[in-house]
């Protein structure tokens, strides 16, 4: 089946947990495949993410995510803009830090990261999966970025 | 550029985005600015540290295994609904159903058709899915037809369309009818035609049309080979290309 694995990447690190992305993932194949005339050419994998972000964002907002509720690009931004980077000193992160860090993020910045440094899309193809005005993904991978990077930072001389 | 700018455009920067002139502008403000340098290199570090991770989750070969099943299932329920579901529809209809399941039945699809049918279709949403829609892309018919030789025991017909509005795209080897086959590959406008050639003991017949879960299929057989073409495009262009490659 293709582009498999990368529609299961994309569900589990939305739902983080791997029952529920197999749900995810099952039913975002069937619906792509009954509604494959909603596919008028291009590259098939967008076309694939974007429904199984849709069913993932449906699920999320169902299972009372409040994360999605929540969620507001200004609450997620000012505070950041006081840090200084030399605050910051990026703990030498391994695998489970990293994802650790990474699933304390809200699905929005989540979903941005997973689709830029694991899928490697480029902006605009962000903006053709999620839907976001190519300006709104830039912002929200800087400030995931940012945020990820504070959550992985050790205040300066605390490193072990 | 301020130290603030230059932090707005630094992920931009780190992923390849920004425009050349504001890179250099950039990169010249980080080389008097140690704070921004620091910056760039945490992001680097950031980068690196994730895209190293190998944080890709791999999908379980189990759930590959039930996704499909379920796939294999929904396909042969469309194929042959539920006995039920005729229950909730009123007798009228299901009469004019049958009636008119009937007629097709008789002019239209003999059994082997409409495997064939669905063979065609499937065989073009594949290579539309799969990404693999040509093993020679080329818009020369002379670069497309000698690659088929070797490969098939027959020779398609390939052609330059390009003034009647049709594009070569190219051609790959298929498989439907239980015989390697000729696809070849034209566009109109947005849209991708697959011809699908092989030989065939039949004799001329004229093309038939049907609709198969939304695509348009015609097909007809002309000098002891068969012509399949599938298609979003409209049947009456469909048509149009079919009596073009028979010219």
């Amino acid at each position: 089946m293709p582009h498999f694995d990368a529609a299961y990447n994309l569900a589990r690190w939305l739902t983080r947990s791997a029952e529920d992305a197999d749900d995810m993932v099952q039913e975002s194949y069937l619906r792509a495949f009954t509604f494959f005339d909603g596919f008028r050419g291009g590259d098939a994998r967008w076309w694939l993410f974007s429904i199984v972000r849709n069913t993932c964002y449906t699920w999320l907002r169902k299972n009372g995510a409040q994360e999605l509720m929540e969620f507001d690009e200004a609450q997620h931004s000012p505070a950041s803009n006081a840090l200084n980077p030399e605050d910051l000193q990026l703990r030498r992160a391994d695998r489970e830090t990293l994802r650790e860090a990474l699933e304390k993020l809200p699905a929005e910045f989540r979903e941005v990261l997973v689709l830029r440094e694991i899928e490697d899309l480029a902006y605009k193809e962000i903006a053709e999966v999620t839907g976001l005005p190519l300006g709104t993904v830039m912002s929200r991978l800087s400030r995931a970025r940012r945020r990820l990077q504070e959550l992985l930072a050790v205040p300066a001389g605390q490193e072990s | 550029m301020s130290c603030k700018e230059i932090q707005g455009l630094m992920d931009p920067y780190i992923d390849r985005e920004l425009d050349l002139v504001r890179s250099i502008e950039l990169e010249r403000h980080m080389h008097d600015c140690p704070s921004c340098a620091r910056l760039h290199e945490d992001r680097a570090a950031l980068r690196t540290a994730i895209g190293a991770g190998s944080l890709r989750y791999r999908a379980p070969d189990t759930l590959k295994k039930s996704v499909q099943a379920a796939l294999v299932e929904r396909d042969r329920q469309e194929r042959a609904p539920g006995r039920w579901r005729w229950f909730r529809l009123p007798g009228p209809v299901i009469a004019a159903t049958a009636a008119a399941a009937l007629l097709i039945a008789i002019w239209w699809v003999r059994p082997v058709e409409g495997a064939l049918q669905r063979e065609v279709v499937e065989g073009h949403i594949r290579s539309l899915m799969a990404n693999h829609l040509t093993d020679v892309p080329s818009t020369d018919q002379h670069t497309v037809k000698p690659w088929f030789a070797g490969k098939l025991d027959f020779s398609p017909t390939v052609k330059d369309l390009t003034a009647e509005g049709f594009t070569l795209v190219g051609g790959r080897l298929d498989y439907l009818d239980n015989h390697a086959v000729a696809a070849i590959v034209y566009q109109r406008r947005q849209h991708v035609i697959n011809v699908f050639v092989w030989p065939t003991s039949e004799g001329d017949r004229g093309e038939r049309a049907a609709v198969r879960q939304g695509y348009n299929v015609v097909w007809f057989v002309r000098s002891g080979m068969a012509y399949w073409l599938a298609s979003d495009l409209n049947p009456a262009e469909l048509r149009q290309l079919a009596g073009l490659l028979i010219r």
